[in-house]
């Protein structure tokens, strides 16, 4: 039987290159950058035998995937699983895993809870609380990067902007890590996620009812917005679960993979020290070179013509983010990390309609740490070898033990 | 490809003029011609307010009027909100703003 559902496609072009490349598989996670060359390299749209899905890893087919979301629909899921022909395991995304005009109304909604008019009500507050968290960590001396900065910090500032409750707050990190592993294939990580999962979904579905939300959050501002009509009362939970499962580990994931950068190129750590206010786009470069979230899958609507080959109606198609973000032909020397590079465009934080609506407030934590490090750090050394965190779609380390001097 | 000269003036009163490509956003040719401060961090999707610029008064009619999306992202602009604000992004380069004369804030975030 085949574990995907997806038909074992015998009219797959010819024309179109079939790698065994699994990009799912630990092999890959420990160093993908050959495996996304050699795609980029056999051509514009790429078919994975592993999982019997078409791949895009060049920038150009990427951005134009995002860019028609009415051909690339995510409403039939944005991993591996279609949700035409299998159950969803757990209720879809209201946003999404949603098409227009469905998801209009929607990502109305968390946009002008998650604005910029709102990002400078809360910046004084994040601010204070990375400078807080460094100061901290410098009196340590010596620490574990990833659990006491990467997490720590946005476990500090993210879950009461949001309101909840303090009691369970350990429960966020592994739903999230579960719904990013679900995107995935039928593998070890997706299985064993599953399996473990209905603590964290009962705690996760209990937190989003308005009750269990603390006045002046991004939770009660979503149910507010159910009075006013725009969405229904039974909609806003599902909405609130969207940040519960978005809005943390993916900050984790990006608050490590700029403090990583930092530990390894020493030269862009002193013009960072130099010149705090880079510490946006630093941070804004680290997103671009480590892609924290990697994959991502559409479903087509149509028969489509892209770079050249025609993908049938039906069939699930991965966007390599990380790939488009080093692809040559659009980033001049795309492998090293330069904090001043002019990184508008990069697909990180995906492009189009869907375009991560959380992005100001990831922005504003990365910005927050990155300013407290270069404002009161001297000195960043690793103390002992990274160790790397696996997971279907994120990107990221699990360990990075570091030392820290003061400036 | 039909170009369209628009004049950028920085916060220092620099001024830089471009011929930009018709078609593109006001924020996609600043880029393109390396015309600094315009961040842009959204990539023109209309996110981050990080594109604002001031429109010379003379040319505000002349633009397609601010959308309700723009109007609630301008209230979170880095710098002071004026009635000329906009979202680079937001504006289509086109013959009819030959001469456009356009003042980018001294920050955007
Ligand atoms: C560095 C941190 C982050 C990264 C790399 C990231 C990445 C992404 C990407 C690539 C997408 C596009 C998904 C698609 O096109 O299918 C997305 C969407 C989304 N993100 Fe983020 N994200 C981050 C932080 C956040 C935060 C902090 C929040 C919430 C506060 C959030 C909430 C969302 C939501 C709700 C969507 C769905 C938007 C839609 O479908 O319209 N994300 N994110
Ligand atoms: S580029 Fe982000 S709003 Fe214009």
């Amino acid at each position: 039987m085949n574990p995907t559902g997806l038909s074992r496609d015998a009219s797959v072009a010819p024309d179109i290159p079939h790698l065994a490349i699994d990009p799912f598989s630990y092999g890959f996670f420990d160093d993908p950058y050959p495996a996304h060359q050699e795609m980029r390299e056999a051509g514009p749209v790429v078919y994975l035998d592993a999982w019997n899905v078409y791949g895009v890893a060049r920038y150009a087919e990427v951005y134009a995937v995002f860019n028609d979301p009415l051909t690339f629909c995510s409403s039939r899921g944005v991993g591996l699983s279609d949700f035409a022909k299998e159950k969803p395991w757990r209720p879809p995304s209201l946003i999404l895993e949603a098409d227009p005009p469905a998801h209009t109304r929607t990502r109305a909604v968390l946009s002008k809870v998650l604005s910029p008019a709102v990002m400078k009500r809360l910046r004084d507050g994040f601010m204070a609380a990375s400078e807080a968290k460094i100061d901290e960590l410098l009196a340590r001396g010596s620490f574990d990067a990833i659990p006491d900065l990467a997490e720590a910090y946005p476990l500090s500032v993210f879950p009461d902007a949001l309101g909840l409750k303090a009691k369970g707050r350990d429960h966020l990190i592994p739903y999230a890590s579960l719904v990013f592993n679900a995107f995935g294939p039928p593998n070890e990580l997706r299985q064993q996620a599953i399996e473990r999962s209905a603590p964290h979904q009962a705690y996760v579905t209990e937190q989003c009812q308005r009750d269990n939300l603390a006045p002046g959050g991004f939770g009660a501002c979503i149910h507010a917005f159910s009075d006013a009509g725009e969405i229904t009362p039974a909609e806003a939970p599902l909405l609130v679960r969207s940040l519960l499962s978005a809005g943390l580990d993916t900050t984790v994931y990006g608050i490590g993979a700029a403090i990583y950068c930092l530990a390894r190129f020493p030269d862009q750590w002193q013009r960072l020290r130099a010149d705090p206010s880079l510490a946006r786009n630093a941070f804004e470069e680290a997103v671009r070179f480590e892609s924290p979230v990697q994959t991502f899958f559409r479903t087509t609507t149509r028969d489509v013509e892209l770079g050249g080959v025609t993908i049938p109606q039906g069939e699930k198609v991965l966007m390599f983010l990380g790939s488009a973000n080093r692809d040559p032909r659009r980033w001049e020397q795309p492998d090293a990390y330069d904090i001043t590079r002019k990184v508008s465009g990069h697909v990180g934080f995906g492009s189009g309609i869907h375009m991560c609506v959380g992005q100001l407030v990831a922005r504003l934590e990365g910005e927050a740490v990155l300013t407290a490090l270069a404002r009161k750090v001297g000195s960043i050394t690793m103390s002992a070898e990274p160790v790397r965190r696996y997971n279907n779609t994120l990107r990221g380390l699990a360990s990075l033990p570091v030392t820290f001097t003061p400036a | 490809m039909a170009m369209t000269t628009i004049t950028f003036i920085h916060a220092d009163n620099r001024s830089e003029t471009v011929e930009a490509a018709d078609g593109d956003s006001l924020m996609m040719a600043a880029l393109s011609h390396g015309v600094d401060g315009i961040v842009a961090e959204c990539g023109g999707n209309a996110v981050c307010a990080t594109c604002h610029v001031y429109v010379d008064e003379a040319w505000a009619s002349k633009l397609d009027p601010v959308t309700d999306d723009e109007d609630a992202l301008l209230d979170g602009t880095a710098a002071e909100r004026r009635p000329n604000s906009r979202l680079s992004c937001q504006i289509k380069i086109q013959p009819a703003l030959a001469g456009l004369v356009i003042r980018i804030p001294d920050r955007q975030s």
